[in-house]
Protein backbone atom coordinates (compact mmCIF):
# COMPACT_ATOMS: atom_id res chain seq x y z
CA UNK A 1 0.00 0.00 0.00
CA UNK A 2 2.19 3.03 -1.01
CA UNK A 3 0.02 4.73 -3.25
CA UNK A 4 -0.77 7.49 -0.83
CA UNK A 5 3.28 8.31 -1.27
CA UNK A 6 2.22 7.93 -5.38
CA UNK A 7 -0.65 10.04 -4.95
CA UNK A 8 0.93 13.02 -2.74
CA UNK A 9 3.64 12.61 -5.97
CA UNK A 10 0.93 13.44 -8.10
CA UNK A 11 -0.40 16.49 -5.97
CA UNK A 12 3.10 17.75 -5.56
CA UNK A 13 3.72 17.39 -9.76
CA UNK A 14 0.44 19.00 -10.79
CA UNK A 15 1.40 21.55 -7.90
CA UNK A 16 4.48 22.69 -9.56
CA UNK A 17 2.53 22.66 -13.13
CA UNK A 18 0.33 25.21 -11.86
CA UNK A 19 2.61 27.27 -10.22
CA UNK A 20 3.94 27.89 -14.06
CA UNK A 21 0.43 28.62 -14.82
CA UNK A 22 -2.00 31.82 -14.25
CA UNK A 23 -5.21 31.86 -12.07
CA UNK A 24 -7.29 28.32 -13.04
CA UNK A 25 -9.39 26.06 -11.57
CA UNK A 26 -8.00 22.26 -12.16
CA UNK A 27 -11.35 20.28 -12.98
CA UNK A 28 -9.09 17.19 -13.53
CA UNK A 29 -5.63 15.37 -12.95
CA UNK A 30 -4.97 12.88 -15.89
CA UNK A 31 -2.27 10.06 -15.33
CA UNK A 32 -1.36 7.13 -17.03
CA UNK A 33 -1.09 3.58 -14.91
CA UNK A 34 0.21 0.16 -16.68
CA UNK A 35 -0.83 -2.69 -15.16
CA UNK A 36 2.99 -3.82 -14.45
CA UNK A 37 3.45 -0.35 -12.24
CA UNK A 38 2.82 -1.96 -9.31
CA UNK A 39 -0.13 0.81 -8.46
CA UNK A 40 -3.38 -0.47 -7.54
CA UNK A 41 -6.38 1.68 -9.36
CA UNK A 42 -8.89 1.75 -6.53
CA UNK A 43 -6.44 2.13 -3.82
CA UNK A 44 -4.64 5.25 -5.82
CA UNK A 45 -8.19 6.98 -6.52
CA UNK A 46 -8.99 6.67 -2.64
CA UNK A 47 -5.64 7.63 -1.77
CA UNK A 48 -5.74 10.89 -4.23
CA UNK A 49 -8.61 12.56 -2.36
CA UNK A 50 -6.95 12.24 0.65
CA UNK A 51 -3.34 13.65 -0.82
CA UNK A 52 -5.41 16.90 -2.60
CA UNK A 53 -7.38 17.93 0.36
CA UNK A 54 -6.32 21.71 1.10
CA UNK A 55 -4.76 21.61 -2.09
CA UNK A 56 -5.72 23.75 -5.26
CA UNK A 57 -6.37 19.95 -6.04
CA UNK A 58 -9.42 19.85 -3.58
CA UNK A 59 -11.59 19.46 -5.85
CA UNK A 60 -9.99 17.85 -9.10
CA UNK A 61 -10.78 14.03 -10.14
CA UNK A 62 -8.28 11.65 -10.51
CA UNK A 63 -8.50 10.68 -14.28
CA UNK A 64 -6.81 7.48 -14.86
CA UNK A 65 -6.31 6.36 -18.00
CA UNK A 66 -5.37 2.48 -18.52
CA UNK A 67 -2.56 1.14 -20.63
CA UNK A 68 -2.26 -2.40 -21.69
CA UNK A 69 0.74 -4.21 -21.63
CA UNK A 70 2.23 -4.62 -25.04
CA UNK A 71 5.41 -6.56 -25.71
CA UNK A 72 7.61 -7.37 -29.08
CA UNK A 73 7.11 -10.63 -30.46
CA UNK A 74 9.99 -11.57 -32.46
CA UNK A 75 8.54 -14.13 -33.92
CA UNK A 76 5.35 -12.17 -35.45
CA UNK A 77 7.76 -9.30 -35.78
CA UNK A 78 5.19 -7.09 -34.29
CA UNK A 79 3.97 -5.57 -31.34
CA UNK A 80 1.59 -7.94 -29.41
CA UNK A 81 -0.82 -7.35 -26.61
CA UNK A 82 -0.86 -10.57 -24.18
CA UNK A 83 -4.87 -11.89 -23.03
CA UNK A 84 -3.38 -11.62 -19.84
CA UNK A 85 -1.24 -9.24 -18.38
CA UNK A 86 0.87 -11.38 -16.11
CA UNK A 87 1.63 -13.90 -18.91
CA UNK A 88 4.06 -12.05 -21.37
CA UNK A 89 2.90 -14.68 -24.16
CA UNK A 90 2.06 -13.64 -27.99
CA UNK A 91 -1.58 -14.47 -27.98
CA UNK A 92 -0.50 -15.15 -31.83
CA UNK A 93 1.86 -17.51 -32.13
CA UNK A 94 2.28 -18.28 -28.13
CA UNK A 95 6.02 -17.47 -27.98
CA UNK A 96 7.02 -15.83 -25.23
CA UNK A 97 7.82 -12.36 -25.16
CA UNK A 98 10.55 -10.65 -23.37
CA UNK A 99 10.66 -7.43 -24.25
CA UNK A 100 8.33 -5.25 -22.84
CA UNK A 101 7.17 -1.82 -24.89
CA UNK A 102 4.33 -0.63 -22.28
CA UNK A 103 2.55 -1.37 -19.08
CA UNK A 104 4.60 -0.54 -16.41
CA UNK A 105 3.65 3.83 -16.61
CA UNK A 106 2.70 5.67 -13.61
CA UNK A 107 2.72 9.08 -15.82
CA UNK A 108 0.86 12.60 -15.15
CA UNK A 109 -0.11 13.68 -18.46
CA UNK A 110 -1.75 16.70 -17.69
CA UNK A 111 -4.48 18.72 -15.63
CA UNK A 112 -7.49 19.80 -17.16
CA UNK A 113 -8.53 23.63 -16.05
CA UNK A 114 -10.71 26.22 -16.49
CA UNK A 115 -10.00 29.71 -16.19
CA UNK A 116 -10.66 31.36 -12.43
CA UNK B 1 -16.04 28.51 -18.95
CA UNK B 2 -13.66 27.21 -21.32
CA UNK B 3 -11.89 24.32 -20.28
CA UNK B 4 -8.25 23.23 -21.73
CA UNK B 5 -5.90 20.58 -21.27
CA UNK B 6 -2.55 21.82 -19.96
CA UNK B 7 -0.25 18.84 -20.88
CA UNK B 8 2.46 17.90 -17.70
CA UNK B 9 4.01 14.33 -19.12
CA UNK B 10 6.37 13.59 -15.92
CA UNK B 11 7.02 10.19 -14.33
CA UNK B 12 5.19 10.20 -10.95
CA UNK B 13 8.29 8.75 -9.39
CA UNK B 14 10.74 11.01 -11.12
CA UNK B 15 12.02 12.30 -7.96
CA UNK B 16 13.23 8.89 -6.94
CA UNK B 17 14.23 7.83 -10.39
CA UNK B 18 16.02 10.92 -10.63
CA UNK B 19 17.79 10.22 -6.55
CA UNK B 20 18.65 6.53 -7.83
CA UNK B 21 20.31 7.47 -11.13
CA UNK B 22 22.37 9.58 -8.67
CA UNK B 23 23.11 6.81 -6.68
CA UNK B 24 23.94 5.09 -8.97
CA UNK B 25 26.17 6.99 -10.86
CA UNK B 26 28.36 7.18 -7.24
CA UNK B 27 28.34 3.62 -7.10
CA UNK B 28 29.57 3.31 -10.57
CA UNK B 29 32.61 5.95 -9.85
CA UNK B 30 33.39 3.73 -6.44
CA UNK B 31 33.67 0.60 -8.42
CA UNK B 32 30.93 -0.47 -5.78
CA UNK B 33 28.68 -3.12 -7.46
CA UNK B 34 24.99 -2.99 -5.32
CA UNK B 35 22.36 -5.97 -5.18
CA UNK B 36 19.54 -5.21 -3.86
CA UNK B 37 16.93 -8.22 -2.52
CA UNK B 38 13.22 -8.48 -2.44
CA UNK B 39 10.78 -11.07 -1.37
CA UNK B 40 7.79 -11.97 0.74
CA UNK B 41 8.59 -11.84 4.41
CA UNK B 42 10.36 -15.08 5.70
CA UNK B 43 11.69 -16.03 2.37
CA UNK B 44 15.13 -16.26 3.04
CA UNK B 45 16.71 -12.94 2.57
CA UNK B 46 18.48 -12.19 5.38
CA UNK B 47 19.45 -15.83 5.56
CA UNK B 48 20.71 -15.93 2.48
CA UNK B 49 22.73 -12.64 2.91
CA UNK B 50 24.33 -13.85 5.86
CA UNK B 51 25.88 -16.98 3.90
CA UNK B 52 26.60 -14.64 0.83
CA UNK B 53 28.33 -11.63 3.07
CA UNK B 54 30.62 -14.80 4.38
CA UNK B 55 31.00 -16.27 0.94
CA UNK B 56 32.46 -13.02 -0.63
CA UNK B 57 34.11 -11.46 2.66
CA UNK B 58 37.10 -13.97 1.66
CA UNK B 59 37.82 -12.59 -1.49
CA UNK B 60 36.48 -9.10 -1.52
CA UNK B 61 34.96 -6.18 0.54
CA UNK B 62 30.85 -5.89 1.35
CA UNK B 63 28.85 -4.57 3.32
CA UNK B 64 24.95 -4.89 3.88
CA UNK B 65 21.95 -2.74 4.40
CA UNK B 66 18.66 -3.96 5.57
CA UNK B 67 15.18 -2.62 5.65
CA UNK B 68 12.62 -3.37 8.20
CA UNK B 69 9.62 -1.67 9.51
CA UNK B 70 11.32 -2.23 13.38
CA UNK B 71 13.80 -3.84 15.23
CA UNK B 72 17.70 -4.07 14.24
CA UNK B 73 17.28 -7.78 14.47
CA UNK B 74 18.76 -8.16 11.02
CA UNK B 75 21.70 -6.23 11.10
CA UNK B 76 22.65 -7.87 14.56
CA UNK B 77 22.25 -11.07 12.80
CA UNK B 78 24.41 -9.79 9.54
CA UNK B 79 26.61 -8.01 11.44
CA UNK B 80 28.32 -11.64 12.74
CA UNK B 81 29.42 -11.68 9.42
CA UNK B 82 32.07 -9.01 10.22
CA UNK B 83 30.65 -7.53 7.37
CA UNK B 84 29.69 -3.43 8.30
CA UNK B 85 25.60 -3.63 8.60
CA UNK B 86 23.40 -0.74 8.85
CA UNK B 87 19.83 -1.37 9.34
CA UNK B 88 16.94 1.02 8.22
CA UNK B 89 14.15 1.16 10.06
CA UNK B 90 11.48 2.46 7.84
CA UNK B 91 8.61 3.05 10.78
CA UNK B 92 5.33 1.84 8.92
CA UNK B 93 6.69 2.19 5.57
CA UNK B 94 6.14 -0.51 3.36
CA UNK B 95 8.86 -0.75 1.48
CA UNK B 96 12.67 1.17 0.65
CA UNK B 97 12.70 4.29 -1.43
CA UNK B 98 16.55 5.95 -3.16
CA UNK B 99 16.35 8.87 -0.20
CA UNK B 100 16.34 6.32 2.81
CA UNK B 101 19.36 4.68 0.80
CA UNK B 102 20.85 7.73 0.58
CA UNK B 103 20.20 8.76 4.15
CA UNK B 104 21.83 5.58 5.26
CA UNK B 105 25.15 5.65 3.24
CA UNK B 106 25.18 9.78 4.35
CA UNK B 107 28.29 9.62 6.26
CA UNK B 108 29.79 6.12 4.85
CA UNK B 109 32.19 6.18 2.60
CA UNK B 110 31.35 3.13 -0.10
CA UNK B 111 34.35 3.70 -1.89
CA UNK B 112 36.29 1.32 -0.23
CA UNK B 113 33.42 -1.46 -0.88
CA UNK B 114 33.28 -4.10 -4.03
CA UNK B 115 29.70 -5.05 -2.93
CA UNK B 116 26.96 -3.46 -1.17
CA UNK B 117 23.85 -5.37 -0.93
CA UNK B 118 20.36 -3.98 0.24
CA UNK B 119 17.80 -5.81 1.79
CA UNK B 120 14.11 -4.38 1.23
CA UNK B 121 11.22 -4.30 3.34
CA UNK B 122 9.94 -7.91 3.26
CA UNK B 123 6.71 -7.24 0.47
CA UNK B 124 6.19 -8.33 -2.99
CA UNK B 125 4.00 -5.26 -3.83
CA UNK B 126 5.46 -2.02 -3.01
CA UNK B 127 9.04 -2.23 -3.59
CA UNK B 128 9.07 -3.50 -6.87
CA UNK B 129 8.29 0.84 -8.03
CA UNK B 130 11.07 2.24 -6.55
CA UNK B 131 14.13 2.80 -7.87
CA UNK B 132 17.31 2.19 -5.30
CA UNK B 133 20.02 2.79 -7.55
CA UNK B 134 20.88 -1.23 -7.25
CA UNK B 135 22.85 -2.85 -10.22
CA UNK B 136 21.24 -5.80 -9.86
CA UNK B 137 17.77 -6.78 -8.38
CA UNK B 138 17.27 -10.41 -6.88
CA UNK B 139 13.86 -11.13 -6.30
CA UNK B 140 13.84 -14.99 -3.74
CA UNK B 141 11.17 -17.09 -3.99
CA UNK B 142 11.83 -20.04 -1.49
CA UNK B 143 10.24 -23.37 -2.21
CA UNK B 144 7.31 -23.04 0.75
CA UNK B 145 5.74 -20.47 -0.94
CA UNK B 146 3.95 -22.17 -3.94
CA UNK B 147 5.22 -22.76 -7.85
CA UNK B 148 2.88 -19.58 -8.64
CA UNK B 149 3.81 -16.89 -6.35
CA UNK B 150 5.81 -15.22 -9.72
CA UNK B 151 2.02 -15.44 -11.25
CA UNK B 152 0.36 -14.20 -8.26
CA UNK B 153 3.22 -11.15 -7.98
CA UNK B 154 4.24 -10.82 -11.83
CA UNK B 155 5.18 -6.98 -10.98
CA UNK B 156 8.09 -7.80 -8.72
CA UNK B 157 9.07 -10.43 -11.18
CA UNK B 158 9.12 -7.84 -14.07
CA UNK B 159 11.09 -5.25 -12.29
CA UNK B 160 13.81 -7.82 -11.08
CA UNK B 161 16.90 -8.74 -13.07
CA UNK B 162 17.58 -12.66 -11.38
CA UNK B 163 15.63 -14.65 -9.29
CA UNK B 164 17.04 -17.02 -7.03
CA UNK B 165 14.84 -20.10 -5.46
CA UNK B 166 15.78 -20.02 -1.67
CA UNK B 167 15.24 -23.01 0.42
CA UNK B 168 15.78 -25.93 -1.85
CA UNK B 169 16.79 -28.29 1.12
CA UNK B 170 13.07 -28.58 2.24
CA UNK B 171 11.83 -28.88 -1.53
CA UNK B 172 10.74 -32.75 -1.04
CA UNK B 173 9.02 -31.52 2.43
CA UNK B 174 7.13 -29.03 0.74
CA UNK B 175 6.34 -30.77 -2.41
CA UNK B 176 7.96 -28.38 -4.69
CA UNK B 177 7.49 -28.61 -7.92
CA UNK B 178 10.65 -26.72 -9.44
CA UNK B 179 9.71 -27.62 -12.72
CA UNK B 180 6.41 -25.78 -12.62
CA UNK B 181 8.32 -22.74 -10.40
CA UNK B 182 10.60 -22.60 -13.69
CA UNK B 183 7.58 -22.41 -16.21
CA UNK B 184 6.05 -19.48 -14.03
CA UNK B 185 8.70 -17.41 -13.92
CA UNK B 186 9.29 -18.07 -17.04
CA UNK B 187 6.24 -17.10 -18.11
CA UNK B 188 5.59 -13.78 -16.08
CA UNK B 189 9.44 -12.68 -17.23
CA UNK B 190 10.58 -15.28 -19.96
CA UNK B 191 14.72 -14.87 -19.73
CA UNK B 192 15.02 -14.32 -16.19
CA UNK B 193 18.44 -15.83 -14.84
CA UNK B 194 17.48 -18.53 -12.14
CA UNK B 195 19.72 -19.43 -9.66
CA UNK B 196 19.06 -22.03 -6.86
CA UNK B 197 20.50 -22.17 -3.38
CA UNK B 198 20.09 -23.70 -0.01
CA UNK B 199 21.96 -21.61 2.70
CA UNK B 200 21.60 -24.04 5.26
CA UNK B 201 23.20 -26.57 2.73
CA UNK B 202 25.33 -24.32 0.81
CA UNK B 203 24.00 -26.36 -2.33
CA UNK B 204 23.95 -23.87 -5.34
CA UNK B 205 25.70 -21.39 -3.66
CA UNK B 206 28.84 -21.36 -5.30
CA UNK B 207 26.63 -20.98 -8.64
CA UNK B 208 25.02 -18.28 -6.83
CA UNK B 209 28.29 -16.52 -6.13
CA UNK B 210 29.75 -17.03 -9.21
CA UNK B 211 26.54 -15.22 -11.02
CA UNK B 212 27.31 -12.47 -8.24
CA UNK B 213 30.69 -11.76 -9.83
CA UNK B 214 30.13 -12.03 -13.46
CA UNK B 215 26.56 -9.32 -12.76
CA UNK B 216 29.32 -7.16 -11.81
CA UNK B 217 31.82 -8.03 -14.38
CA UNK B 218 28.86 -6.73 -16.66
CA UNK B 219 27.89 -3.74 -14.70
CA UNK B 220 30.99 -2.39 -13.30
CA UNK B 221 33.91 -1.45 -15.85
CA UNK B 222 36.40 -0.40 -13.29
CA UNK B 223 38.67 -2.86 -12.38
CA UNK B 224 38.46 -4.27 -9.18
CA UNK B 225 41.30 -2.93 -7.09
Amino acid sequence: MHELGVAIDIVDIAGDALARMGPVHVTSVRVRVGPLSGVAKDALLFSFGAAAAGTPLENARLEIEDVPVTAWCSVCDAEREPSDFAVRRCPVCQSAMPRLIRGDELEVVGLEVQDA
Amino acid sequence: MTTRIVEVRQNVLRKNDLLARELRRRFDAAGTFVVSLVSSPGSGKTTLLEGTLCALARTARVAALVGDLATTRDADRLARSGAPVRQITTGTVCHLDASMVESALADWDVGGLDFLFVENVGNLVCPSSYDLGEHLRVVLLSVTEGEDKPLKYPTIFNTADMAVITKTDLARAAAFDETEALRNINEVRPGLPVVQVSARTGEGFEAWVRELWVARGRALTSPLC
